[in-house]
């Protein structure tokens, strides 16, 4: 009796597992599944689940339906642009509020942490207009500028370096290696880990991020992808569903490819910041 | 006539004063080290945050447009109470509010329960925590229009489904009641599975040994989790409540592709309004001012949380 009933119990656990599963992964197999389906099929009730037959088209139209190959590039130089300065400016700054005992280092650190909490969007007005003022509004550098210093990324590296023993930097002293060498050669290689977890979080947010760049850009040259796919469902007067679709798949697919074989760092990039 | 002199002893007798010299800039050069260091990363916390929070609520007192940013005129706190008297703004305040309460209060009550429940060490439930966490990494542009697609009224999975289990189907986003739901719903959809595995962290840090205690207690389930796991998990949850706040407070995407704030001003909130007063009606006065009502709001909401977080720090 008692093993028919744990049973029991375990079918059903496993049948809730399933359905909470399917509730957060299906809406992505229906925006693949749509993206493959006919403009008649799309518009059938009750809708089909298979397609009828396989419309590779869809993504050429996606495709076509404006500068995408510039949408990726821009999207790509933004989110590695943002990365590569953020690593050079957080990288200095985290190792001297690690290392160093200075006059008015609580007070710095203070500031950053309250940059890490107030969001972008509290902001964006009057950095446009110091934008404007600098003649910047409309060009990729609006886009990377803002973000040039990550707090979250010099608070997880300052608690990386502050991990270093102490040894291994007096060992490097003795050796007569300059501060700047230790930082680049010793500590940086050392805050690998960290510095994947932080590199994967930061480019993924920016590479997703739809915000600033329609703030901050009105022509296409300067356009990042979510800009861009977001103009599908605008293009023509009638909603191509499976058009939209596919072009959706080309900015979530990277992104969920990525996840699937870093899941690990993934989760613990984006959950860090509770800890 | 001194300057010639002190050059080449300078140069000359060499060692003794060079040293003490150098030994003197190098202290020098030590102690402004590691203000080099942050400097670069202070300069750009200034320039595009610091001086901004500044500069908004200056700009928030003056009458000016994005249209010719040389015609500025001061008007004191009369764009505050022109914001407070107009009624589209007071709807957005309660909007915004709704929206908070609904998305934070099921949200983490929601992810809370998911968390108890997947914080397993068996495969399937760490398969099942990576589903339910999968949308908090993709773009919110795609959640928008993949959401907006199911939500169809005509043509969507949603209402083939509710007609599938014999339910008439929902309005989803075309009528004002049920927009704002809908909004909700996507956005608990994206953020429970963040919350959750930081739950989920939380859970997994509280030491085992107070379990075993509980356990040799004879503790029952109920009791455990309310004496120990909900306190115990208490800073959690107020990070999580403070975090899921103010990204509430600041919803935008999803409003700008899925509603446009309609049907009828219904689903127009803080980030929406100072996007349209300022970037389409070119009303910055009134843009400027709203955010700085949303500049207050996510201030306090910060300084909440540091105050625990000092708290925090006491407690070890």
């Amino acid at each position: 009796m008692m093993q028919a009933g744990r049973i029991a119990w375990k079918t059903v656990e496993w049948v809730l597992l399933a359905a909470v599963g399917l509730v957060f992964l299906f809406p992505f197999l229906w925006m693949f599944l749509t993206a493959f389906k006919t403009m008649p099929e799309v518009y059938q009730f009750p809708p089909t689940w298979w397609p009828e037959s396989w419309q590779f088209e869809n993504f050429r139209i996606a495709w076509n339906s404006g500068p995408f190959p510039t949408y990726v590039m821009n999207s790509i130089f933004v989110a590695g642009g943002i990365l590569i300065l953020q690593f050079l400016i957080a990288v200095p700054a985290a190792y001297a509020f690690a290392r160093y005992r200075f006059a008015g280092r609580g007070w710095l650190f203070g500031l950053t942490l309250i940059a890490l909490m107030i969001p972008g969007q509290v902001i964006f007005l009057p950095v446009y207009v110091e934008m404007s003022h600098w003649g910047l509004v409309n060009t990729l550098w609006s886009l990377i500028l803002p973000f040039g210093a990550s707090a979250f990324g010099i608070f997880l590296l300052r608690q990386s370096f502050m991990q270093v023993p102490d040894e291994v930097i007096e060992a490097a002293r003795l050796d007569d290696a300059s501060e700047w060498k230790i930082m680049w050669t010793i500590m940086v290689p050392m805050a690998k880990p960290v510095l994947v977890t932080f590199g994967l979080f930061s480019f993924i947010y920016h590479w997703n991020d739809y915000f600033w760049p329609l703030i901050m850009t009105n022509s296409d040259s300067v356009r990042t992808l979510p800009i861009g796919i977001s103009m599908l469902k605008a293009a023509e007067g009638g909603k191509q569903w499976n058009v939209i679709m596919a072009g959706n798949m080309i900015l979530v697919l990277p992104i969920l490819v990525v996840f699937f074989f870093a899941q690990r760092h993934i989760i613990s990039a984006f959950v860090y910041q509770s800890k | 006539m001194r300057k010639e002199a002190a050059a080449p002893q300078l140069a000359g007798t060499g060692n003794e004063v060079s040293e003490k010299l150098s030994g003197a800039s190098l202290e020098l050069r030590e102690r402004i080290r590691p203000y080099l260091y942050v400097a670069p990363a202070m300069l750009f916390f200034g320039l595009f945050f610091f001086f901004p929070i500044v500069y908004v609520i200056y700009l928030s007192f003056f009458d000016w447009s994005l249209l010719n940013l040389e015609e500025m005129e001061w008007v004191g706190f009369a764009n505050f109470t022109a914001l407070f008297m107009e009624e589209d703004f007071q709807q957005v305040l309660g909007n915004t509010l709704v929206y908070t309460v609904a998305t934070v209060g099921l949200g983490i009550c929601l992810s809370f329960l998911l968390a108890l429940w997947l914080n397993r060490k068996a495969k399937v439930y760490g398969i099942v925590q990576a589903a339910v966490f999968s949308p908090h990494i993709v773009s919110l542009v795609s959640v928008a229009m993949l959401w907006m697609w199911l939500m169809d009224p005509q043509y969507g999975l949603l209402n083939a489904l509710l007609e599938w289990v014999g339910l008439p189907g929902y309005t989803w986003l075309s009528d004002t009641k049920s927009a704002m739901i809908s909004l909700i719903l996507v956005s608990i959809w994206k953020g429970v599975g963040y919350n959750t595995l930081v739950f989920i962290a939380g859970m997994q840090s509280i030491p085992r040994d107070i379990y075993e205690a509980a356990e040799l207690d004879y503790s029952s389930w109920w009791r455990t989790l309310t004496r120990i796991t909900i306190p115990m998990l208490s800073p959690t949850m107020f990070f999580l409540l403070v975090i899921n706040t103010v990204s509430s407070f600041q919803v935008f995407d999803t409003i700008y592709i899925m509603t446009q704030g309609g049907p009828v001003n219904s689903t127009n909130m803080l980030v929406f309004y100072i996007y349209e007063q300022g970037m389409d009606f070119y009303n910055g006065g009134a843009a400027s001012a709203a955010s700085v009502i949303l500049l207050v709001m996510v201030g306090l909401l910060t300084l909440l949380q540091f105050r625990l977080m000092e708290k925090k720090v006491h407690y070890r």
